[in-house]
């Protein structure tokens, strides 16, 4: 078991979603950063799948009940195995007893825990990704035991460090395709919305960004139709939002962008007050 | 089968939309869900998934689509396919509702501003079949087509943010039922101890695109009855095949 000693901001048990259940409103859910969860769990020797804690912006604690391997990948939060600091992107040993803590960003906003043998809290509708009625908590709390393994030995192929390139947690360009609604754009709106230096609102969460700078819209919303992750609306008050990974299934106001998968792992990385523009790709670049 | 011209645009790299003419009727849903229940048939080792909205269908692949002219020649075959042999059953449920005024919070309102008397409301909520469009929103929310103009009423500026789980509102041209405790800018007129959304049930939600709903007034006495039966998992909800 691990047991949460402080719970953090937002703190959640993540794998990469859960699918087949779009028809019945069930949002797809997941780690929000997915080219840092899957890199976890790869380090530790897991299944891409397997569920990691993410943890938001820092500031929390475990206790490790059991001897096992882990990895931390994604945001740097200090982390430190009792008081010693240690190392992200490579796997790490830890023994019964063990204390992991984080503390503030020193970059980056969302932070991944993989454990050997993966996070085994209930699965439910084929996922462990926490969702509200859906998983009996959303955010894990104080004195939380989380089930595992107990690994004894680090596998031998673990051992490096994976040198990550910090254009993950500092791009400015967030490359999009052109949204389902994008040609119903005026040529003064498409150039604005491809111009202008947007900044993230601090009404941001998993479910989506609210962005600050406005874009004059007359356009009317549409026949309720499918959203995705990385979705980005616009409201007819002008305000743009771009969906995050618990996102609902559908929606009626225009889709004017859609972010690459890339894209929507590098906003998982960005909080209130970060900036960027948005980069038009064509659908035949290889992401 | 009638054929109607459909539009076909990429959604991102692992997405494709499918769109038929603008426009809310049970015609559009029938064939939307035709090619919904082909696809599903055809092509699911790439699909991710099948959503359906009022005249779209959006399908998530799950790798990088390769070529998306292919791919929507693929679709538009499949379209155009013979599909006689597998009919999914659609149903009609019965749902009790009660819309006693400690649940229909907002019935006087709607009593004044329509010019209504409260029954005639509850009989005119009560006696409409509705059409189950798609499910969106939160899990298990069902947009259901079929309202009565003269309930049109439009949605509170501000939402309230405690619905109760079960409660039955309206919202401008639509009727639907909140499924969980949730937030939401609706104006409710009962409640319905029915559950429409159970995680850890083989089938979550009883529902599907193309069923029908009917709903029948039951007073206080009777829901406490039905929502405990519900709660221990012996209550039958009442259908007929369409």
């Amino acid at each position: 078991m691990i047991k949460v000693l402080q719970s953090g901001f937002y703190t959640s048990v993540q794998d990469l979603g859960r699918f087949g259940f779009g028809n019945i409103g069930v949002p797809n859910s997941g780690a929000m950063d997915q080219f840092s969860s899957k890199l976890a769990n790869q380090i530790v020797g897991n299944n891409e799948n397997d569920a990691v804690l993410e943890i938001t912006q820092g500031n929390c604690s475990f206790l490790f009940q059991v001897k096992s391997v882990i990895c931390i990948t994604g945001a740097d939060c200090n982390p430190k195995l009792n008081t010693t600091r240690i190392t992200l992107n490579t796997a790490i040993q830890v023994v019964e007893n063990d204390i992991l803590t984080f503390k503030n960003p020193i970059y980056g906003v969302r932070t991944y825990v993989a454990v050997a043998g993966g996070l085994q809290t209930e699965s439910i509708l084929n996922s462990r990704s926490y969702f509200n009625g859906i998983t009996p908590s959303v955010r894990i709390k104080k004195n939380d035991l989380l089930s595992i393994s107990e690994i004894n030995t680090i596998n031998n192929q673990t051992f490096a460090t994976v040198k990550i390139n910090s254009t993950h947690f500092e791009v400015k360009t967030i490359k999009v395709f052109k949204g389902p609604e994008y040609e119903l754009l005026s040529n003064a709106q498409k150039k604005l919305l491809l111009k202008h230096l947007f900044t993230i609102s601090n009404d941001n969460d998993r479910m989506g960004y609210r962005l600050k700078e406005l874009i004059s819209n007359e356009l009317e919303s549409i026949l309720t139709s499918a959203v995705l992750p990385g979705t980005v609306q616009l409201t007819p008050s002008g305000k743009l939002i771009v969906l995050m990974r618990d996102c609902q299934v559908t929606g009626g106001y225009p889709r004017v962008l859609q972010l690459t998968d890339t894209a929507i792992n590098q906003m998982a990385q960005k909080t209130t007050g970060s900036t960027f523009v948005f980069q038009l790709i064509d659908l035949d670049v290889n992401f | 089968m009638n054929s109607y011209k459909l539009t076909y645009k990429s959604f991102g790299n692992r997405a494709i939309l499918i769109e038929w003419p603008a426009k809310i009727d049970e015609k559009t849903l029938k064939n939307v869900i035709l090619f919904k229940n082909k696809i599903l048939k055809k092509n699911t080792k790439v699909i991710l998934e099948v959503i359906t909205g009022y005249n779209s269908l959006t399908i998530t692949y799950k790798f990088t689509i390769k070529n998306i002219y292919s791919e929507f020649s693929v679709l538009k075959s499949i379209y155009l396919s013979d599909f006689s042999k597998i009919e999914k059953k659609n149903y009609r449920w019965k749902i009790p509702v009660c819309y006693d005024k400690k649940f229909g919070i907002d019935l006087q309102e709607i009593s004044q501003k329509n010019k209504l008397e409260i029954d005639a409301i509850i009989h005119l909520h009560s006696s409409q079949i509705y059409t189950v469009f798609f499910i969106g929103f939160t899990p298990g929310f069902l947009y259901l087509g079929g309202l009565d103009k003269r309930l049109f009423f439009d949605r509170k500026s501000t939402p309230r943010l405690d619905i109760k789980k079960g409660a039955v509102g309206i919202g401008g041209m639509q009727t639907g039922i909140y499924p969980s405790q949730s937030s939401g800018g609706w104006n409710i007129i009962g409640n319905s101890p029915i559950s429409f959304f159970n995680p850890k049930s083989e089938e979550p939600c009883f529902a599907k695109s193309g069923d029908q709903i009917q709903f029948y007034k039951i007073d206080c006495e009777e829901y406490s009855q039905i929502k405990s039966l519900v709660e221990s998992g012996f209550y039958k909800l009442e259908r007929e095949i369409l």
